[in-house]
Protein backbone atom coordinates (compact mmCIF):
# COMPACT_ATOMS: atom_id res chain seq x y z
CA UNK A 1 0.00 0.00 0.00
CA UNK A 2 1.72 3.37 -0.50
CA UNK A 3 1.77 5.88 1.84
CA UNK A 4 -1.46 8.53 2.02
CA UNK A 5 1.12 11.23 1.12
CA UNK A 6 4.16 11.61 -0.23
CA UNK A 7 6.23 14.65 -1.41
CA UNK A 8 9.64 14.33 -3.43
CA UNK A 9 11.93 17.09 -3.84
CA UNK A 10 9.27 19.61 -3.89
CA UNK A 11 9.34 22.86 -5.49
CA UNK A 12 7.01 25.48 -5.66
CA UNK A 13 7.40 29.51 -7.14
CA UNK A 14 4.23 31.76 -8.09
CA UNK A 15 5.19 33.25 -11.92
CA UNK A 16 8.80 34.55 -11.42
CA UNK A 17 8.24 35.17 -8.08
CA UNK A 18 10.84 33.56 -4.99
CA UNK A 19 10.88 30.43 -4.22
CA UNK A 20 8.14 29.17 -1.53
CA UNK A 21 8.83 26.09 -1.01
CA UNK A 22 12.50 24.55 -1.93
CA UNK A 23 12.95 20.83 -2.26
CA UNK A 24 11.00 19.47 0.76
CA UNK A 25 10.75 15.95 0.96
CA UNK A 26 8.97 14.09 3.46
CA UNK A 27 6.18 10.76 3.30
CA UNK A 28 3.01 10.75 5.72
CA UNK A 29 1.58 6.95 7.19
CA UNK A 30 -2.16 6.56 7.31
CA UNK A 31 -3.50 7.76 10.83
CA UNK A 32 -0.84 10.43 11.03
CA UNK A 33 -1.43 13.47 12.60
CA UNK A 34 0.77 15.92 11.20
CA UNK A 35 1.14 19.68 12.25
CA UNK A 36 3.03 22.52 9.93
CA UNK A 37 4.39 25.16 12.04
CA UNK A 38 6.57 27.92 11.21
CA UNK A 39 6.78 31.59 10.50
CA UNK A 40 4.91 33.63 8.15
CA UNK A 41 5.44 33.06 4.64
CA UNK A 42 7.12 29.81 5.08
CA UNK A 43 4.74 27.88 2.81
CA UNK A 44 3.08 25.80 4.94
CA UNK A 45 -0.51 26.83 3.57
CA UNK A 46 1.00 26.16 0.45
CA UNK A 47 1.52 22.78 1.26
CA UNK A 48 -1.91 21.96 2.06
CA UNK A 49 -3.05 23.56 -1.57
CA UNK A 50 -0.27 21.12 -3.25
CA UNK A 51 -1.67 18.44 -1.33
CA UNK A 52 -5.18 19.13 -2.21
CA UNK A 53 -4.09 19.83 -6.23
CA UNK A 54 -5.65 23.50 -5.79
CA UNK A 55 -2.14 25.18 -6.72
CA UNK A 56 0.17 23.28 -9.34
CA UNK A 57 3.83 22.03 -9.12
CA UNK A 58 6.79 23.77 -10.02
CA UNK A 59 9.07 21.35 -9.16
CA UNK A 60 9.54 17.71 -7.89
CA UNK A 61 6.55 15.13 -7.41
CA UNK A 62 3.45 14.91 -4.99
CA UNK A 63 1.44 11.38 -4.66
CA UNK A 64 -1.93 11.42 -2.66
CA UNK A 65 -2.75 7.39 -1.97
CA UNK A 66 -0.31 6.82 -4.62
CA UNK A 67 -2.28 8.83 -7.35
CA UNK A 68 -1.29 12.38 -8.45
CA UNK A 69 -3.50 15.04 -5.69
CA UNK A 70 -6.04 15.98 -8.78
CA UNK A 71 -7.04 12.21 -9.58
CA UNK A 72 -7.32 12.01 -5.34
CA UNK A 73 -9.85 14.77 -4.93
CA UNK A 74 -12.15 12.49 -3.41
CA UNK A 75 -9.88 11.50 -1.30
CA UNK A 76 -10.09 15.00 0.70
CA UNK A 77 -11.82 17.57 2.43
CA UNK A 78 -10.17 20.92 3.16
CA UNK A 79 -10.75 23.25 6.48
CA UNK A 80 -10.21 26.69 5.71
CA UNK A 81 -8.84 29.35 8.12
CA UNK A 82 -12.71 31.13 8.36
CA UNK A 83 -15.62 28.87 8.35
CA UNK A 84 -16.01 29.85 4.71
CA UNK A 85 -19.56 28.84 5.35
CA UNK A 86 -22.75 29.84 2.34
CA UNK A 87 -24.28 32.65 4.43
CA UNK A 88 -27.73 32.04 2.42
CA UNK A 89 -28.06 28.21 3.41
CA UNK A 90 -29.07 26.62 7.09
CA UNK A 91 -26.30 25.00 8.28
CA UNK A 92 -27.73 21.36 7.36
CA UNK A 93 -27.41 22.53 3.90
CA UNK A 94 -24.20 24.18 4.29
CA UNK A 95 -22.82 20.76 5.66
CA UNK A 96 -24.59 18.94 2.02
CA UNK A 97 -23.04 21.01 -0.58
CA UNK A 98 -20.08 19.08 -0.94
CA UNK A 99 -21.92 15.90 -1.06
CA UNK A 100 -24.49 17.86 -3.76
CA UNK A 101 -21.52 18.81 -5.84
CA UNK A 102 -20.25 15.23 -5.57
CA UNK A 103 -24.19 14.35 -6.68
CA UNK A 104 -25.08 12.09 -3.79
CA UNK A 105 -28.59 10.77 -3.28
CA UNK A 106 -30.77 13.71 -1.63
CA UNK A 107 -31.93 11.07 1.14
CA UNK A 108 -27.68 9.85 1.29
CA UNK A 109 -26.81 13.85 1.47
CA UNK A 110 -29.16 14.75 4.68
CA UNK A 111 -28.27 11.40 6.21
CA UNK A 112 -24.83 12.20 6.00
CA UNK A 113 -25.23 15.66 7.15
CA UNK A 114 -27.41 14.84 10.01
CA UNK A 115 -25.05 12.72 11.53
CA UNK A 116 -22.08 14.84 10.64
CA UNK A 117 -23.21 17.60 12.63
CA UNK A 118 -24.00 15.42 15.23
CA UNK A 119 -20.08 14.16 15.65
CA UNK A 120 -19.80 18.26 15.69
CA UNK A 121 -22.63 18.62 18.59
CA UNK A 122 -24.42 20.42 16.35
CA UNK A 123 -27.84 18.50 15.94
CA UNK A 124 -29.86 20.96 17.40
CA UNK A 125 -28.80 24.01 15.10
CA UNK A 126 -29.09 22.23 11.79
CA UNK A 127 -31.85 24.92 10.93
CA UNK A 128 -29.70 27.89 11.59
CA UNK A 129 -28.28 30.51 9.30
CA UNK A 130 -24.83 30.65 10.09
CA UNK A 131 -24.95 34.28 11.32
CA UNK A 132 -26.63 32.82 13.84
CA UNK A 133 -23.94 31.06 15.24
CA UNK A 134 -20.98 32.16 17.12
CA UNK A 135 -17.15 31.83 15.87
CA UNK A 136 -16.87 28.42 17.45
CA UNK A 137 -19.92 27.11 16.17
CA UNK A 138 -19.12 28.01 12.97
CA UNK A 139 -16.00 26.63 12.48
CA UNK A 140 -17.51 23.22 13.74
CA UNK A 141 -19.84 23.39 10.96
CA UNK A 142 -16.82 23.95 8.70
CA UNK A 143 -15.52 20.68 10.15
CA UNK A 144 -18.92 18.44 9.95
CA UNK A 145 -18.76 19.78 6.24
CA UNK A 146 -15.39 18.03 5.44
CA UNK A 147 -16.62 15.21 7.62
CA UNK A 148 -19.55 14.65 5.73
CA UNK A 149 -17.42 13.81 2.48
CA UNK A 150 -15.78 10.57 4.92
CA UNK A 151 -12.42 12.08 3.76
CA UNK A 152 -9.28 9.89 3.95
CA UNK A 153 -7.23 12.89 4.75
CA UNK A 154 -7.83 16.13 6.68
CA UNK A 155 -5.83 19.53 5.85
CA UNK A 156 -6.76 21.95 8.04
CA UNK A 157 -5.65 25.26 7.26
CA UNK A 158 -5.66 27.15 10.98
CA UNK A 159 -8.73 26.53 11.63
CA UNK A 160 -8.78 28.01 15.16
CA UNK A 161 -6.56 30.71 14.54
CA UNK A 162 -9.70 33.58 15.11
CA UNK A 163 -10.80 32.03 18.13
CA UNK A 164 -10.31 32.58 21.85
CA UNK A 165 -7.94 29.93 23.81
CA UNK A 166 -10.84 28.61 25.69
CA UNK A 167 -12.72 27.82 22.58
CA UNK A 168 -9.77 26.66 20.43
CA UNK A 169 -8.93 24.29 23.34
CA UNK A 170 -12.26 23.21 23.33
CA UNK A 171 -11.89 21.92 19.99
CA UNK A 172 -9.13 20.59 20.04
CA UNK A 173 -10.14 18.23 21.96
CA UNK A 174 -13.51 17.70 20.26
CA UNK A 175 -11.24 17.23 17.00
CA UNK A 176 -9.27 14.12 18.78
CA UNK A 177 -12.36 12.99 19.99
CA UNK A 178 -13.69 12.57 16.38
CA UNK A 179 -10.66 11.05 14.71
CA UNK A 180 -11.31 8.11 17.36
CA UNK A 181 -14.13 7.54 15.78
CA UNK A 182 -12.65 8.32 12.00
CA UNK A 183 -9.09 7.27 11.15
CA UNK A 184 -7.98 10.16 8.95
CA UNK A 185 -4.90 11.44 8.16
CA UNK A 186 -4.13 14.84 9.24
CA UNK A 187 -2.30 18.04 8.63
CA UNK A 188 -2.98 20.54 10.22
CA UNK A 189 -1.10 24.21 9.96
CA UNK A 190 -1.16 26.53 13.03
CA UNK A 191 0.93 28.92 14.59
CA UNK A 192 0.54 27.57 17.74
CA UNK A 193 2.53 25.36 19.57
CA UNK A 194 0.96 23.91 21.80
CA UNK A 195 -2.12 23.36 19.57
CA UNK A 196 0.51 21.67 17.20
CA UNK A 197 1.83 19.42 20.41
CA UNK A 198 -1.71 18.63 21.58
CA UNK A 199 -2.87 17.23 18.39
CA UNK A 200 0.01 15.70 16.17
CA UNK A 201 2.15 12.86 16.47
CA UNK A 202 4.65 14.37 14.14
CA UNK A 203 4.97 18.41 13.92
CA UNK A 204 6.81 19.57 10.93
CA UNK A 205 9.10 23.05 11.99
CA UNK A 206 9.74 24.78 8.45
CA UNK A 207 12.11 27.65 8.14
CA UNK A 208 10.92 30.46 5.47
CA UNK A 209 12.59 32.57 2.46
CA UNK A 210 12.73 29.97 1.20
CA UNK A 211 10.38 27.62 2.93
CA UNK A 212 12.35 24.50 3.65
CA UNK A 213 11.77 21.64 6.23
CA UNK A 214 13.79 23.15 8.65
CA UNK A 215 13.03 19.86 11.50
CA UNK A 216 10.28 17.31 12.07
CA UNK A 217 9.68 16.65 16.11
CA UNK A 218 8.13 13.38 16.99
CA UNK A 219 5.39 13.80 19.60
CA UNK A 220 5.35 10.28 21.83
CA UNK A 221 2.31 11.50 23.73
CA UNK A 222 0.00 8.81 23.47
CA UNK A 223 -3.81 9.43 22.46
CA UNK A 224 -6.48 9.99 23.57
CA UNK A 225 -5.21 13.65 24.81
CA UNK A 226 -7.34 14.86 27.33
CA UNK A 227 -6.90 18.21 29.74
CA UNK A 228 -4.39 15.93 32.07
CA UNK A 229 -2.16 16.24 28.65
CA UNK A 230 -1.39 19.52 29.02
CA UNK A 231 -0.69 19.30 32.29
CA UNK A 232 1.98 16.61 31.94
CA UNK A 233 5.69 16.56 32.06
CA UNK A 234 6.40 15.42 28.71
CA UNK A 235 3.86 17.65 26.89
CA UNK A 236 5.01 21.01 28.87
CA UNK A 237 8.91 19.69 27.59
CA UNK A 238 8.05 19.04 23.96
CA UNK A 239 6.12 22.91 23.81
CA UNK A 240 9.69 23.91 24.88
CA UNK A 241 11.84 22.11 22.66
CA UNK A 242 9.38 23.27 19.62
CA UNK A 243 8.87 26.62 21.00
CA UNK A 244 13.15 27.04 20.98
CA UNK A 245 13.48 25.37 17.81
CA UNK A 246 10.82 28.14 16.13
CA UNK A 247 12.53 30.62 17.85
CA UNK A 248 16.15 29.55 16.25
CA UNK A 249 13.84 29.30 12.89
CA UNK A 250 13.13 32.69 13.38
CA UNK A 251 16.37 34.42 14.66
CA UNK A 252 17.50 33.08 11.35
CA UNK A 253 15.54 34.54 9.27
CA UNK A 254 16.22 37.84 10.91
CA UNK B 1 -43.07 59.89 25.70
CA UNK B 2 -41.36 56.98 25.20
CA UNK B 3 -38.26 57.02 22.29
CA UNK B 4 -40.34 54.92 20.06
CA UNK B 5 -43.38 57.13 20.13
CA UNK B 6 -41.22 60.22 19.37
CA UNK B 7 -39.70 58.43 16.33
CA UNK B 8 -42.88 57.75 15.22
CA UNK B 9 -44.18 61.13 15.79
CA UNK B 10 -41.40 62.92 14.35
CA UNK B 11 -41.88 62.70 10.91
CA UNK B 12 -45.83 63.53 10.90
CA UNK B 13 -44.32 66.45 13.00
CA UNK B 14 -42.10 67.64 10.33
CA UNK B 15 -44.91 67.24 7.61
CA UNK B 16 -47.14 68.80 9.67
CA UNK B 17 -44.51 71.89 10.08
CA UNK B 18 -43.62 71.68 6.37
CA UNK B 19 -46.92 72.33 4.85
CA UNK B 20 -47.56 75.15 7.50
CA UNK B 21 -44.23 76.64 5.91
CA UNK B 22 -45.99 76.52 2.24
CA UNK B 23 -48.39 78.04 3.41
CA UNK B 24 -46.60 80.55 5.13
CA UNK B 25 -44.66 81.25 2.35
CA UNK B 26 -47.51 81.44 -0.11
CA UNK B 27 -49.15 84.52 2.37
CA UNK B 28 -45.82 85.92 2.22
CA UNK B 29 -45.63 86.06 -1.71
CA UNK B 30 -47.56 89.09 -3.22
CA UNK B 31 -50.74 88.36 -4.87
CA UNK B 32 -49.59 88.22 -8.55
CA UNK B 33 -46.98 85.69 -7.70
CA UNK B 34 -49.31 83.48 -4.95
CA UNK B 35 -50.01 81.63 -8.47
CA UNK B 36 -45.84 80.14 -8.26
CA UNK B 37 -46.35 78.56 -5.46
CA UNK B 38 -50.23 77.03 -4.93
CA UNK B 39 -51.39 76.12 -1.95
CA UNK B 40 -51.27 72.45 -0.68
CA UNK B 41 -55.54 72.61 -0.51
CA UNK B 42 -55.36 73.76 -4.20
CA UNK B 43 -52.67 70.74 -5.60
CA UNK B 44 -55.14 68.69 -3.47
CA UNK B 45 -58.13 70.74 -5.57
CA UNK B 46 -56.21 69.76 -8.63
CA UNK B 47 -55.85 66.03 -8.08
CA UNK B 48 -59.48 65.67 -8.48
CA UNK B 49 -60.56 68.01 -11.45
CA UNK B 50 -57.37 66.42 -13.65
CA UNK B 51 -57.80 62.65 -11.62
CA UNK B 52 -58.32 61.19 -15.10
CA UNK B 53 -55.46 62.83 -17.51
CA UNK B 54 -53.09 61.99 -14.07
CA UNK B 55 -54.50 58.42 -13.89
CA UNK B 56 -53.83 57.57 -17.19
CA UNK B 57 -50.38 59.06 -17.43
CA UNK B 58 -49.49 57.64 -14.61
CA UNK B 59 -50.40 54.19 -16.11
CA UNK B 60 -48.66 55.21 -19.32
CA UNK B 61 -45.42 55.78 -17.58
CA UNK B 62 -45.78 53.15 -15.51
CA UNK B 63 -45.97 50.77 -18.46
CA UNK B 64 -43.14 52.60 -20.16
CA UNK B 65 -40.81 52.53 -16.54
CA UNK B 66 -41.85 48.55 -15.74
CA UNK B 67 -40.61 47.25 -19.51
CA UNK B 68 -37.76 49.30 -19.34
CA UNK B 69 -36.65 48.13 -15.91
CA UNK B 70 -37.55 44.71 -16.19
CA UNK B 71 -35.72 44.45 -19.76
CA UNK B 72 -32.52 46.09 -17.53
CA UNK B 73 -32.59 43.75 -14.99
CA UNK B 74 -33.04 41.06 -17.19
CA UNK B 75 -30.83 41.78 -19.54
CA UNK B 76 -28.23 43.41 -17.07
CA UNK B 77 -27.67 40.03 -15.27
CA UNK B 78 -27.04 38.31 -18.91
CA UNK B 79 -24.45 40.91 -19.47
CA UNK B 80 -22.88 40.59 -16.47
CA UNK B 81 -22.60 37.06 -16.28
CA UNK B 82 -20.70 36.92 -19.52
CA UNK B 83 -18.36 40.03 -17.94
CA UNK B 84 -17.62 37.71 -15.25
CA UNK B 85 -16.83 34.77 -17.03
CA UNK B 86 -12.63 35.93 -17.46
CA UNK B 87 -10.71 39.80 -16.80
CA UNK B 88 -10.44 39.43 -20.56
CA UNK B 89 -14.01 39.64 -21.28
CA UNK B 90 -14.25 42.35 -19.02
CA UNK B 91 -11.18 44.70 -20.14
CA UNK B 92 -12.58 44.64 -23.92
CA UNK B 93 -16.28 45.65 -22.95
CA UNK B 94 -15.87 47.76 -19.68
CA UNK B 95 -14.55 50.77 -21.19
CA UNK B 96 -17.73 51.04 -23.78
CA UNK B 97 -20.08 50.52 -21.05
CA UNK B 98 -18.74 53.01 -18.95
CA UNK B 99 -18.50 55.70 -22.02
CA UNK B 100 -22.43 54.95 -22.60
CA UNK B 101 -23.09 55.80 -18.81
CA UNK B 102 -21.31 58.63 -18.80
CA UNK B 103 -23.33 60.26 -21.98
CA UNK B 104 -26.23 62.01 -20.41
CA UNK B 105 -29.22 60.25 -21.12
CA UNK B 106 -30.92 63.53 -21.95
CA UNK B 107 -28.80 64.32 -25.04
CA UNK B 108 -29.73 60.50 -26.25
CA UNK B 109 -33.57 60.61 -25.84
CA UNK B 110 -33.86 62.84 -29.27
CA UNK B 111 -31.39 60.66 -30.97
CA UNK B 112 -33.13 57.06 -29.63
CA UNK B 113 -36.81 58.61 -30.80
CA UNK B 114 -35.45 59.45 -33.86
CA UNK B 115 -34.64 56.13 -34.64
CA UNK B 116 -37.49 54.29 -32.63
CA UNK B 117 -39.99 56.82 -33.63
CA UNK B 118 -42.21 58.36 -30.52
CA UNK B 119 -44.49 56.46 -28.34
CA UNK B 120 -44.00 53.27 -25.74
CA UNK B 121 -40.81 51.81 -27.60
CA UNK B 122 -38.85 55.21 -26.86
CA UNK B 123 -39.62 55.67 -23.43
CA UNK B 124 -38.62 52.11 -22.90
CA UNK B 125 -35.60 51.99 -24.56
CA UNK B 126 -34.81 55.30 -22.38
CA UNK B 127 -35.67 53.96 -19.75
CA UNK B 128 -34.06 50.53 -20.12
CA UNK B 129 -30.75 52.63 -21.04
CA UNK B 130 -30.73 54.32 -17.47
CA UNK B 131 -31.33 51.30 -15.24
CA UNK B 132 -29.31 49.41 -17.41
CA UNK B 133 -25.56 50.65 -16.32
CA UNK B 134 -26.16 50.81 -12.57
CA UNK B 135 -27.42 47.30 -12.18
CA UNK B 136 -24.51 45.38 -14.66
CA UNK B 137 -21.62 47.35 -12.83
CA UNK B 138 -23.25 46.02 -9.30
CA UNK B 139 -23.90 42.79 -10.31
CA UNK B 140 -20.74 42.24 -11.80
CA UNK B 141 -18.88 43.24 -9.14
CA UNK B 142 -20.92 40.94 -6.88
CA UNK B 143 -20.14 38.18 -9.39
CA UNK B 144 -16.52 38.36 -9.47
CA UNK B 145 -16.33 39.27 -5.55
CA UNK B 146 -16.86 35.59 -4.52
CA UNK B 147 -14.99 34.24 -1.20
CA UNK B 148 -12.02 32.47 -2.95
CA UNK B 149 -12.17 29.59 -0.44
CA UNK B 150 -15.59 29.03 -1.50
CA UNK B 151 -14.27 28.52 -5.05
CA UNK B 152 -11.61 26.32 -4.10
CA UNK B 153 -13.88 24.37 -1.76
CA UNK B 154 -16.25 23.93 -4.74
CA UNK B 155 -13.25 23.31 -7.38
CA UNK B 156 -11.78 20.84 -4.71
CA UNK B 157 -16.14 18.85 -5.01
CA UNK B 158 -15.58 18.89 -8.97
CA UNK B 159 -18.37 21.59 -9.47
CA UNK B 160 -19.01 22.04 -13.06
CA UNK B 161 -18.54 25.85 -14.40
CA UNK B 162 -22.56 25.87 -14.24
CA UNK B 163 -22.86 24.40 -10.28
CA UNK B 164 -20.02 27.17 -9.35
CA UNK B 165 -22.38 29.73 -11.04
CA UNK B 166 -25.74 29.00 -9.61
CA UNK B 167 -25.59 27.32 -6.41
CA UNK B 168 -22.45 29.52 -5.50
CA UNK B 169 -21.50 32.92 -7.80
CA UNK B 170 -25.20 34.16 -8.37
CA UNK B 171 -26.67 33.44 -4.55
CA UNK B 172 -23.19 35.25 -3.37
CA UNK B 173 -23.64 38.57 -5.58
CA UNK B 174 -27.32 38.86 -4.70
CA UNK B 175 -26.65 42.17 -2.04
CA UNK B 176 -24.69 43.60 -5.07
CA UNK B 177 -27.39 42.91 -6.89
CA UNK B 178 -29.86 43.98 -5.20
CA UNK B 179 -28.15 47.05 -4.67
CA UNK B 180 -28.00 48.04 -8.60
CA UNK B 181 -31.98 46.90 -8.34
CA UNK B 182 -32.61 49.65 -5.83
CA UNK B 183 -30.55 52.41 -7.71
CA UNK B 184 -32.03 51.37 -10.95
CA UNK B 185 -35.41 51.31 -9.25
CA UNK B 186 -35.06 55.00 -8.39
CA UNK B 187 -34.16 55.58 -11.95
CA UNK B 188 -36.76 54.35 -13.45
CA UNK B 189 -39.36 56.58 -13.43
CA UNK B 190 -37.27 59.24 -14.06
CA UNK B 191 -36.36 57.39 -17.38
CA UNK B 192 -39.85 56.74 -18.21
CA UNK B 193 -40.74 60.22 -17.34
CA UNK B 194 -37.91 62.05 -19.97
CA UNK B 195 -38.76 59.24 -22.29
CA UNK B 196 -42.79 60.75 -22.00
CA UNK B 197 -40.84 63.91 -22.10
CA UNK B 198 -39.28 63.68 -25.66
CA UNK B 199 -41.18 60.96 -26.73
CA UNK B 200 -44.92 60.63 -25.48
CA UNK B 201 -46.25 64.03 -26.95
CA UNK B 202 -46.94 62.39 -30.20
CA UNK B 203 -48.04 58.86 -29.05
CA UNK B 204 -51.70 59.76 -30.19
CA UNK B 205 -52.89 61.65 -26.91
CA UNK B 206 -51.38 58.66 -25.21
CA UNK B 207 -48.89 60.39 -23.12
CA UNK B 208 -46.97 59.92 -19.67
CA UNK B 209 -46.49 62.06 -17.02
CA UNK B 210 -43.28 63.68 -18.78
CA UNK B 211 -46.51 64.89 -21.50
CA UNK B 212 -48.88 66.05 -18.79
CA UNK B 213 -45.55 68.28 -17.54
CA UNK B 214 -45.57 69.70 -21.07
CA UNK B 215 -49.05 70.58 -21.44
CA UNK B 216 -49.48 71.74 -17.78
CA UNK B 217 -46.55 74.16 -18.04
CA UNK B 218 -47.62 75.97 -21.43
CA UNK B 219 -50.95 76.22 -19.91
CA UNK B 220 -49.64 77.74 -16.12
CA UNK B 221 -51.86 74.93 -14.41
CA UNK B 222 -49.29 75.33 -11.49
CA UNK B 223 -51.62 72.83 -8.90
CA UNK B 224 -52.11 70.87 -12.08
CA UNK B 225 -47.99 70.25 -12.05
CA UNK B 226 -47.63 70.00 -8.31
CA UNK B 227 -50.23 67.43 -8.49
CA UNK B 228 -48.02 65.70 -11.21
CA UNK B 229 -45.05 65.93 -9.50
CA UNK B 230 -46.46 64.18 -6.47
CA UNK B 231 -47.88 61.15 -8.89
CA UNK B 232 -44.03 61.17 -10.30
CA UNK B 233 -43.01 60.74 -6.35
CA UNK B 234 -45.44 58.17 -5.87
CA UNK B 235 -44.45 55.88 -8.93
CA UNK B 236 -40.77 56.19 -8.04
CA UNK B 237 -42.11 55.12 -3.75
CA UNK B 238 -44.03 52.44 -5.80
CA UNK B 239 -40.87 50.85 -7.79
CA UNK B 240 -38.80 51.47 -4.71
CA UNK B 241 -40.84 49.87 -2.34
CA UNK B 242 -41.08 46.70 -4.46
CA UNK B 243 -38.03 46.31 -4.29
CA UNK B 244 -37.03 46.69 -0.83
CA UNK B 245 -39.81 44.21 -0.09
CA UNK B 246 -37.84 41.55 -2.69
CA UNK B 247 -34.81 42.50 -1.01
CA UNK B 248 -36.01 41.35 2.30
CA UNK B 249 -37.91 38.84 1.03
CA UNK B 250 -34.58 37.07 -0.77
CA UNK B 251 -32.25 38.24 2.29
CA UNK B 252 -33.77 38.73 5.56
CA UNK B 253 -32.93 35.24 7.13
CA UNK B 254 -29.38 35.57 6.46
CA UNK B 255 -27.53 38.95 5.41
CA UNK B 256 -25.97 40.22 8.16
CA UNK B 257 -27.91 43.73 6.78
CA UNK B 258 -30.97 42.37 8.45
CA UNK B 259 -29.64 40.81 11.79
CA UNK B 260 -29.94 44.19 14.15
CA UNK B 261 -33.74 44.34 12.83
CA UNK B 262 -34.56 40.25 13.23
CA UNK B 263 -32.95 39.71 16.41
Amino acid sequence: MPPIVEFKQVEKRYGEGPVILDRISFTAERGDFIALIGPSGCGKSTILKLISGLSPLSGGSVAVDGMEPDNALEELAFVFQEPTLLPWLTVQKNVEVPLRLRSTRADRRSDLATKSLALVGLSERAGYYPRQLSGGQKMRVSIARALSLSPKILLLDEPFGALDEMTRDHLNEELLAIREQKAWTAFFVTHSVAEAVFLSNRIFVLSANPGRLHREVAVDLPYPRTEETRQSARYQSLVAEVSKLLRSVERNQL
Amino acid sequence: MSKQTLTRALPLFTGVLFIALWYLANFLLSSERKFLLPQPHLILQAFHDQGPSLWSAALNTLRGAFLGFGLAVSGSFVVALILSLTPLVRASLYPYLMIMQMTPIIVIAPILILWAGPGLVSVTVITFLICFFPMVVNTTQGLISTDRNLVDLFRMCKATKRQEIFLLRVPAALPYFFTGLRIAATLAPIGAIVGDFYAGNSAGGQGGLGFLTIIYSSQFKMPALFATAVTSCALGFLFASAVIALSWLSMHKWHDSYSRADS
